[in-house]
């Protein structure tokens, strides 16, 4: 792995697999009696988190926890940022204190890649403004080749495959969505056909640019879709009125019963959460079968617990 | 992490690419002429390669594993509760083979598993991160049983101290025991094989490497300096 894990761009081909293949074979500590490994004991891990966050800080927290790193939590409510204190400065303070590599999540969107100038630790991207968010796009993807690869549950057959053909379908606030974005990146690295459905509104401007196409009528993508992945729309960062009401939304956007019924046989629904139930997935499809939210949770562990060990396990750059 | 002496080199030299050029490439196969496997001068080895001799031959290696298959059941009194762990990669083989002898041999049906030591070794940090191998245990698990180590070289006995740290989070045996197919000698730490294929007196810089009929096409044990680097 590279020191730093800021965009899912920085990944290639070989290096994705080589995560999704680590999380695989990680997975089943979470089975054994004893959910703990030594490889990263002295290490230190700081999660520095300047967005509120439940399962992305908990999930790396428990990540450096089963390889045996010490954890110092940061979150910005509550310290010197208060103060005035700046990201460098917090930054530098931290790294003094002796840490081995910081989990950083930012509103601002570009702050993992400043940090990452400044201090001489890794630095990981837990999510920064509307720009990236790569560890949620390799646990969705460990989710993918999961539910739709080849072998059994534990991924024993699927090590080294990645996700060819696979058709996946974004739908939602695209435009302040990093997990989106991490997501287009990453699955189009992997060899999944992307596909973004969304109002024009929600669109970004240089979608012409990703590696994936574009729609505005979900009805007709739900038919051709192996992966349906629901975005929430993010009320907290949307500064304009970018649809007319919710319920409008809802009834274009939304994925209740009667769309799910759309789907192929196999295909599987997917939510990065927090979700908000009722506006882009209806209660009864989140806790369908089809849903994978829970199983993104538990997955979410054990591709962090892969990302860390390959940044911070051994000397030196793995690839 | 503990201070360590200089590292030893990695214990069986697996997953060389180089080394196993060099052993099609040297003519060194398992059916090596007597006086070429004794005389240590085959072929011309390429500039910068190392030439590597036979030890063991196919025939050899098999009559081997016989002997450990017999000697396992004689220990542990027909193989009752018995786990064969191999440690990757050319050890879970080996423990399958020794699990299809010991069912032929006396009928008895050894569970068989295997047990990838990489998150426990004590020298991660001196090398990039390494891909993970599998582990998979029986499903019957291992507290209360006699859980038998099979790897392919037992050299420094690093790997078995991971081994058995790894064991540790897994369950409890009422016992470990070790076999291996070769051991070199030149031992780090108190760790000792209960079943030995064959003991190869070597010299510190030399590389023993066991090649596989599953994993690399044929069954052979070649001896050889160390490539310099």
């Amino acid at each position: 792995m590279k020191r730093h894990l800021i965009s899912a761009a920085d990944l290639s081909r070989e290096e994705a697999v080589l995560v999704l293949d680590t999380a695989a074979e990680l997975a089943s500590v979470a089975g054994r009696p004893i959910r703990k490994l030594p490889t990263l004991r002295g290490r230190t891990v700081v999660n520095l988190f300047y967005e509120d966050s439940t399962r992305t800080r908990t999930s790396f927290e428990a990540a450096a926890k089963r390889l045996s790193a010490d954890v110092i939590n940061f979150s910005a409510k509550g310290s010197s940022v208060a103060k005035g204190e700046s990201l460098k400065d917090t930054a530098l303070t931290l790294e003094a204190m002796g840490s081995d590599a910081i989990v950083i999540r930012h509103g601002a969107s570009g702050a993992p890649h400043r940090l990452a100038g400044w201090v001489t630790g890794s630095v990981i991207n837990a999510g920064d403004g509307t720009h990236e968010h790569p560890t949620q796009a390799l646990l969705d993807a460990f989710t993918i080749r999961q539910r739709l690869g080849s072998g059994d549950q534990h991924g024993a057959d699927q090590r080294g495959t990645a996700l060819d053909g696979v058709r996946v379908t974004i739908v939602g606030d695209i435009l302040h969505s990093r997990v989106a974005r991490s997501n287009v990146l990453l699955l189009s690295t992997l060899g999944a056909e992307v596909a973004l459905v969304a109002p024009p509104t929600l669109i970004p401007h240089a979608v012409s640019s990703w590696p994936c196409k574009v729609s505005y009528d979900l009805d007709a993508e739900l038919g051709k879709s192996d992966v349906v992945m629901m975005l929430r729309v993010q009320h907290e960062r949307m500064t304009a009125a970018y649809f007319p009401s919710i319920r409008e939304y809802s009834r274009r956007y939304g994925l209740d019963a009667g769309r799910m019924a759309l789907l192929p046989e196999h295909a599987i629904v997917m939510h990065p959460g927090p979700m908000n139930r009722g506006v882009e997935i209806a209660a009864e499809v989140a806790d369908s079968p089809r849903s994978t939210i829970v199983a993104q949770v538990a997955n979410g562990v054990t591709v962090r617990m892969a990302v860390l060990y390959l940044m911070l396990g051994g000397a030196g750059e793995s690839l | 992490m503990c201070a360590m002496t200089p590292r030893p080199r990695h214990e069986q030299g697996t997953g060389n690419g180089t080394a196993q050029g060099q052993a099609a490439s040297g003519g060194s196969t398992g059916v090596a002429p007597p006086g070429q496997a004794s005389g240590g001068s085959t072929g011309v080895a390429p500039p910068g390669q190392a030439e590597r001799k036979a030890v063991l031959a196919a025939e050899e290696i098999r009559r081997a594993l016989s002997r450990i298959a017999h000697e396992i059941l004689e220990r542990t009194h027909g193989g009752d509760q018995v786990v064969l762990l191999g440690i990757p990669t050319r050890g879970v083989p080996l423990a399958r083979r020794l699990a299809a002898r010991i069912s032929s041999f006396e009928g008895a049906i050894v569970p068989v598993g295997s047990l990838d030591v990489t998150l426990h070794r004590d020298d991660l940090r001196l090398r990039p991160a390494r891909a993970l191998r599998r582990t998979e245990v029986p499903p019957d698990g291992i507290d209360g049983k006699t859980v038998v180590l099979v790897d392919d070289v037992l050299f420094s006995g690093r790997t078995i101290r991971a081994a058995l740290d790894a064991l540790n989070d897994l369950g409890r045996p009422r016992a470990v025991q070790l076999a291996v197919l070769v051991d070199r000698g030149h031992r780090e730490l108190p760790i000792r094989a209960d079943y030995v294929g064959k003991n190869l007196p070597t010299a510190h810089r030399e590389v023993v490497r066991v090649l596989l009929e599953e994993t690399d096409g044929e069954d052979s044990v070649l001896l050889g300096e160390q490539v310099a680097e």
